[in-house]
């Protein structure tokens, strides 16, 4: 694959790419930060982008897919327009977090790690977001909502459907 | 922003700082901590910054956003200088008449006012606060002070003189010398003596040398490193200069997990402002010594707080650790010698520097020196960070400090130690917080999660979380880490789903010592702990899931049972609009029922109930 690839085949604009590598002076020890700069832009990494990384860094392909599939914060898939992040960390836990990610689940319809098919909602877990004390925490698109119950859960899915599907 | 080329130019900035801080203004400081940002302090900082404007105060008064304060169940959280009023809950409504009246006229509102749970008397200075009046603190005192973005306010309150004194008057076998008679261990989990770490670094043979702060703050539940580095940058960047000097290290990392936006966004600035004042870089303060840091993100695996783990994962690989024929103080990043230490234990070392060995190790234990800084969460009312002396009691720090259990329940155990910890029970509530101690009754220190667990927290399940997130998070290198943890997982899950067998308590105790005997590193090594613990001080529970099908806490889905109580429920019909599978019904105003053939247990109607009538058995 040379630099003309077409910017479909990447799955984002080669331009930013290479704006992220040369950020990090095309140094091939900085991958995982390439990585998540390159995440931060499209949300994912598409496959496309990954191939051209390992190129430009002479990485092999593998190795590029090992780190992309080892570190939990990469995703391989695109992901939904709201991104719901429930904290599973312990002080969540005990406080109910699991009964709060049942009714996420039920309610979007998809389990956690999934996506729905309209690209509506990811529905992700963490393992600590460190806002123990407002806990059962859940974050929808960067915004933190705490003292979750499955009741607000459910309302909270509801305000973010889309008006036509109510 | 000029250069400092020796110590005397630090001193006369500081004392230019100092001059430029009148200590009779009135400051209003609002807590900017993530557990208050997610409380909604910026609108409330917003708000303030506004009204002493409008109220035509701005001369007159200063606004300051700072670190965590620690008391984040009280989010927002604002103190006012120089009393040292304290609000809690404040929102932008409340804040035209903080002005008004507290900051124009001097006088305190009392509905923002802390309220002692047992007294019930109002409490108006933080100082007089029962969370803050039974902790010592060193690490977090200065954060309800300084604004983290700004390394004058570090200055100020005396930052970097640790620094300049290390540099100027001490050889670095000097220092090693003071952090080993000081008796400093590493916060970070093991408690390894720091002095002994930086020596062997030191003593290795190899160059460069690497000097690492670990800020993987992998373990749920704990979020004292991520408040440090949020609220008190500067602190953590001074003990690992001061580190790389004894140490002979010129280069060093702050590897920090990239879910802890506002302390990366802090630490970079810090960083920034260090070389900008000559701290950190070329010839640091004009002494001939150079070291600069760089911040490495996290990608969100837990195995990577692992030394040998994160020193792949620095060097761009996949986080898996390594047998230890060799140290890392020996051969670690690159395969030179590297010197890694928490957040906490690089944030302590200015403390001895100034104070002397003879101060540290006048705090705390015969073995665990100083103070540590806790993370009290779950169902416990005081939630926040609190820092104490090594050896009080747990009873002091969940019940004097935290307040003890929300809603009159019974306390059960409290988890320290995180996934690698254990469950420390009732009856040894009086037992003394150290190292040693916490090891002897089955769990660790870690890197100081504490998570409060009451009567409706089922033990087998809290085993059967752990044993989850580490089967998630095992980087599946070696069997007995990988299979062992799966393994047992499996049958902590058939006990929670009702379908226990006899002996299966015997075998998760046989494969907990296959996991701590044969695992590769410390993730699976302890990773029986959780399960061991739970088994030492709750057999009864399991015992019941087993033997009675039965789910003593209400908490195992496949083992309960919800129903009404109709001499509690006035049928207002709230239940019946959120259950989701339309399996409640009654008359309005006549107790109602659930359907158990339609019930999924999902709690809502539990949430729901204002009356108390939904029982779990």
């Amino acid at each position: 694959m040379g630099q003309s690839t077409a910017n479909v085949e990447l799955g984002m604009e080669q331009a930013t790419i290479e704006g992220v590598m040369s950020r990090h002076r095309q140094d091939s020890s900085a991958i995982i930060a390439i990585l998540q700069d390159l995440q931060e832009e499209v949300n994912y990494l598409p496959e496309g982008a990954l191939r051209y990384v390992a190129e430009r860094l002479d990485i092999p392909v593998s190795k590029v897919y090992s780190l992309a599939t080892f570190y939990r914060a990469f995703s391989l898939e695109p992901r939904g327009r709201h991104l719901i992040h429930v904290c599973t960390g312990t002080a969540c836990h005990v406080r109910g977090a699991g009964r709060i990610l049942d009714t996420l689940e039920r309610e979007t319809g998809i389990h956690a790690g999934e996506t729905d098919a309209q690209m509506e909602f990811t529905l992700e877990t963490v393992n600590c977001l460190g806002a123990c004390a407002l806990g059962p925490v859940v974050v929808v698109n960067g915004e933190y909502f705490g003292q979750m119950t499955g009741a607000k859960a459910a309302r909270l899915v509801k305000k973010l459907q889309p008006a036509e599907q109510e | 922003m000029e250069k400092l080329t020796s110590p005397q130019d630090l001193e006369r900035l500081r004392a230019t700082c100092l001059a430029s801080l009148d200590p009779h203004k009135p400051c209003v400081t609002v807590c900017s901590g993530t557990g208050c940002l997610a409380g909604g302090c910026k609108q409330a900082t917003d708000a303030f910054r506004q009204e002493i404007e409008r109220q035509g105060l701005a001369d007159k008064v200063d606004v300051r956003t700072t670190g965590c304060h620690g008391f984040c169940e009280r989010g927002p959280v604002v103190v006012i200088h120089p009393q040292g009023i304290f609000y809690q809950h404040v929102k932008p409504e409340d804040v035209p008449q903080v002005v008004a009246e507290t900051l124009g006229q001097g006088n305190v509102i009392d509905r923002l006012l802390y309220t002692h749970p047992q007294t019930g008397e109002k409490i108006t200075y933080e100082r007089d606060v029962p969370f803050y009046q039974l902790q010592k603190r060193l690490i977090l005192a200065d954060n309800g002070f300084i604004d983290p973005t700004c390394i004058e306010d570090y200055i100020a309150r005396g930052g970097y003189s640790g620094l300049a004194r290390a540099l100027h008057t001490m050889q670095p076998e000097e220092i090693i010398d003071v952090i080993k008679r000081s008796g400093l261990r590493g916060r970070g989990g093991a408690g390894f003596p720091t002095g002994r770490k930086w020596e062997s670094c030191r003593n290795a043979e190899g160059e460069p040398k690497y000097v690492i702060c670990n800020a993987d703050e992998g373990d749920p539940g704990a979020y004292m490193n991520r408040s440090t580095l949020e609220g008190n940058p500067h602190s953590v960047l001074e003990g690992m200069i001061i580190g790389a000097y004894a140490i002979g290290s010129h280069e060093g990392y702050v590897y920090v997990r990239n879910e802890y936006p506002l302390a990366v966004k802090n630490l970079a600035l810090a960083l920034e402002a260090a070389r900008a004042y000559g701290l950190l870089g070329k010839d640091i303060l004009g002494l001939g010594f150079s070291f600069d840091v760089r911040i490495a993100r996290g990608g969100g695996a837990f195995v990577c707080g692992e030394s040998s783990a994160l020193m792949r994962s620095l060097e761009g690989n996949v986080g898996e650790p390594s047998a230890k024929y060799v140290r890392s103080v020996e051969r670690g990043l690159w395969d030179k010698p590297s010197d890694l230490n928490n957040v906490e234990t690089w944030a302590n070392v200015p403390h001895i520097i100034n104070k002397g060995w003879e101060w540290f190790a006048g705090l705390g234990t015969a073995g665990s020196k100083g103070t540590k800084v806790f993370s009290l969460v779950g169902k416990v009312n005081n939630t926040g960070l609190v820092e104490v002396p090594l050896g009080i009691t747990l009873r002091q720090i969940i019940f004097d400090i935290g307040g003890g259990i929300p809603g009159g329940r019974k306390f059960k155990a409290v988890q320290t130690g995180g996934p690698s910890g254990g469950c420390i029970p009732e009856s040894m509530l009086d037992m003394s917080v150290d190292f040693d101690e916490l090891a002897k009754a089955g769990s660790m220190m870690g890197s100081g999660g504490m998570i409060v667990m009451d009567e409706r927290t089922c033990m087998v399940d809290v085993a059967r979380y752990f044993l989850n997130f580490l089967r998630e998070e095992s980087c599946g290198k070696c069997t007995p880490c990988r299979e062992g943890i799966a393994r047992s997982l499996e049958i902590l899950e058939r006990l929670c789903n009702g379908k226990g067998q006899s002996g299966d308590i015997a075998l998760l105790e046989e494969l907990g010592e296959l996991l701590q005997g044969f695992s590769l590193c410390g993730l699976g090594q302890t990773a029986a702990n959780p399960v061991l613990s739970t088994l030492r001080y709750f057999r009864d529970e399991y015992e019941a899931h087993i033997r009675e099908l039965k789910c003593p806490a209400g908490v195992c889905k496949a083992l309960i049972v919800y129903s009404i109580d109709a001499a509690r429920c006035n049928g207002c019909g709230a239940c019946v609009r959120q259950c989701p599978q339309g399996g409640i019904s009654g008359q309005k105003k006549a107790p109602h029922v659930i359907k158990q053939d339609l019930c999924i247990r999902c709690g809502v109607c539990l949430d729901t109930c204002k009356f108390g009538a939904v029982l779990v058995q």
